[in-house]
């Protein structure tokens, strides 16, 4: 889960990381009154959206007085970034900066921990900076149990900064941001660009955080910033029903217990012609009501034009996962062919159940599939 | 043989008296798994289905001599779950709860290494040595013993592959989930590793998705040190970016992850990469 960087920016306040002086605005008379407010005399106007690539797509502007802050507001207010409509800025004290850092932790797959990733190319896209240049990274590896004693925080400030005076500032700020991920489950804390303004103060100009969903169950407050996009608002319905859903556009709806399975279908639909609508995984049983909750998300999608059921029957036989099938068929009508593959434990009963019903019995996925991709 | 498991595997069922705990206790003792005990606090002195319950670890270990466990509590106990574990001497861990959070796990898996322990999952299916011994929820009657080892992030993917390989003839040494979250236990290549050096292992399937650089990084351990032969599926090839695919872990992001670069990775390596699950015995026929 993803929030803004006004959001963001809330949090590292709380915590003691310093920031820039700065307020969210839904308007461009709440931009002007904050900038009054805020004693502000240049400043930046920064689009709030969750995606990246803001400063490319013009949502961020510098105004040195009144009436280029209102311009800028004018302008980035209501403007599309990547398909979203920004409805809040922030306007913010534009810091004098004289060098620009990268700092972020993150969960690493491979080091199974949370990593401290910092370097001194700060401003611009990190992975442009691991590509092309690796050696200006460090990773540091936390150990979960310690956390960040002051000699690895004074370290790692000192791998930034050549002055002793900043490795004080940010070996604090360092242990902050720690805390803050820990705190709220963080999986992603960053800082790009960390910066040494003019007059020596070390500030956080941009605050990225990402969270763990699986941890949201106790993480209510940040729960409470999620700002789902249409597309995730049926993902989150398809989610109270026990399912894994995300839209793809095609014309091959596909209903499929397993993450994995429910992958490879899509692959293979593609692999015979054709394009999956969706995925979907229904999760391990396949009872009736489950059935008639996702072919009510599969139709409610216009464009789909089949559907595909496969099905491993494992610990649930096939027998029985069929006659869950024809009894939730009996509560849905529709008009589209519906192919089902059952395979696993019982599966020539469960096939045999299926003969004399109107869905297209398959044996293979290959089979399922290329029957769905000639039925479009 | 077999890895990590085989007959004389004593099993210990963390939350046994739960729902899926107690169901797959009783699926796993049915199928021959010598599962001697379990625990839930303040139901110790009880049975399920015949297995002694206790109140912790500690004394179930010290009751009945146990090297492995399986953990089925809720997502936010797994965390001390494991830990109680490791402390308790146990030296397997199969996690197969779904939705632990990551530093939870993070810090749990730090504390089993330094009490020398390994963990499988979580989000897993868990794992079976076909005809020994069977420590998870898969479907046991769709797997045969054999001499081909399967390796996988997936579930019901793994049983499509393996029952195609039964009913192609081709057995299995043991077959491993994985699991789908970001951070997990054991990975490829602690199991490469290990069927690379099972004698009883003749070929090995690794069944891989999109989301981090696993698959990569295996490739780079086969091309060095794997020399028997690896066949490979990756699911997800029309994932889109930035959505996450089910698992946890299944996601594209930051331009990394896609199943286009694992593919590739694999394919330099020597590995066989098929475009169909069900063409897998095919190719091992011809190979092996």
């Amino acid at each position: 889960m993803k929030i803004h960087e006004y959001q963001g920016k809330e949090l590292f306040d709380r915590m003691g990381i310093p920031t820039a002086k700065g307020k969210v605005c839904r308007s461009v008379s709440e931009v002007l009154s904050a900038y009054e407010e805020l004693g502000l005399e240049r400043a930046v106007v920064k689009a709030q959206v969750l995606t990246g690539g803001r400063g490319k797509a013009g949502g961020i502007k510098i105004g040195n007085n009144r009436a280029e802050i209102e311009a800028a507001a004018k302008a980035i207010l209501g403007m599309e970034i990547k398909g979203l409509i920004v409805d809040r800025v922030m306007v913010a004290e534009a810091v004098e900066i004289a060098a620009e850092f990268y700092f972020s932790f993150a969960v690493d797959r491979n080091a199974k921990s949370v990593v401290m990733i910092l370097s001194r190319e700060g401003g611009v896209e990190i992975e442009e900076v691991a590509a092309k240049t690796p050696e200006k990274i460090h990773k540091i590896p936390i150990f979960p149990f310690v956390g960040i004693p002051d000699f690895l925080a004074k370290k790692a400030a000192a791998m930034l900064f050549d002055e002793w005076s900043l490795v004080n500032q940010g070996y604090k700020m360092i242990q902050n941001l720690y805390k803050l991920m820990v705190a709220t489950d963080a999986s992603l804390v960053e800082v790009n660009p960390l910066v040494v303004t003019k007059d020596g103060r070390l500030i956080a100009l941009d605050a990225k955080l990402n969270f763990d969903d699986n941890a949201l169950f106790r993480q209510p407050e940040i729960e409470s910033l999620y700002e789902p996009d249409e597309e995730e608002k049926r993902e989150l319905e398809a989610k109270s029903n026990g399912f894994s859903f995300v839209h793809l556009g095609g014309e091959i709806g596909c209903m499929v217990n397993g993450a994995g399975l429910a992958m490879a279908t899509m692959d293979l639909i593609k692999l015979y012609g054709g394009k999956p609508a969706n995925f979907l995984d229904i999760g391990g049983s396949s009872n009736p009501r489950k059935v008639i909750e996702a072919m009510k998300l599969l139709l409610s999608d216009k464009e789909v034009k089949v559907v595909l059921i496969n099905i491993f029957g494992g610990i649930t036989r096939c027998d029985d996962v069929a006659r869950g099938l024809i009894s939730a068929f009996n509560e849905i009508k529709t008009e589209i062919p519906i192919v089902i593959r059952l395979t696993g434990t019982n599966e020539k009963e469960g096939r045999e159940m299926l003969k004399g019903t109107p869905f297209h019995s398959a044996e293979t996925m290959g089979e399922a599939i290329k029957r769905a991709v000639e039925l479009v | 043989m077999s890895i990590l498991i085989d007959k004389n595997s004593k099993i210990l069922v963390q939350g046994i008296t739960g729902r899926d705990g107690g169901f797959h206790a009783s699926k796993m003792k049915e199928y021959g798994t010598r599962i001697v005990g379990g625990t839930s606090p303040g139901k110790g002195g009880a049975l399920h289905d015949g297995i002694p319950v206790f109140n912790t670890m500690t004394l179930a270990v010290k009751e009945t001599a146990a090297d492995t466990s399986i953990i089925f509590v809720p997502a936010a106990f797994v965390k001390d779950a494991i830990m109680e574990a490791a402390e308790s001497g146990i030296k397997l861990i199969i996690v197969i709860t779904e939705g632990v959070p990551t530093l939870d796990y993070i810090a749990a898996r730090h504390y089993a290494v330094a009490m020398g322990a390994r963990i499988i999952g979580p989000n897993c299916p868990g794992l079976i040595s076909p005809g020994k011994s069977l420590v998870g929820i898969m479907p046991g009657n769709i797997f045969t013993p054999g001499r081909t080892g399967v390796i996988s992030r997936s579930g019901t993917l793994t049983y499509e592959v393996v029952y195609n390989l039964t009913r192609a003839g081709i057995g299995q040494s043991t077959a491993v989930g994985i699991g789908g979250d970001p951070v997990a236990g054991l990975y490829y290549i602690d199991l490469l590793q290990m069927f690379q050096g099972d004698p009883d292992t003749d070929s090995i399937v690794m069944i891989g998705e999109i989301g981090g650089d696993a698959e990569e990084r295996a490739a780079a351990f086969i091309k060095d040190h794997v020399t028997k032969p690896v066949f490979s599926f990756i699911a997800g090839q029309t994932a889109p970016a930035d959505k996450r695919m089910g698992h946890a872990g299944a996601i594209i992001s930051s331009g990394t992850g896609s199943a286009r670069e694992k593919i590739a990775a694999l394919e330099a390596a020597g590995v066989t990469v098929v475009d169909e699950p069900a063409k897998i015995p095919a190719k091992i026929k011809a190979l092996v």
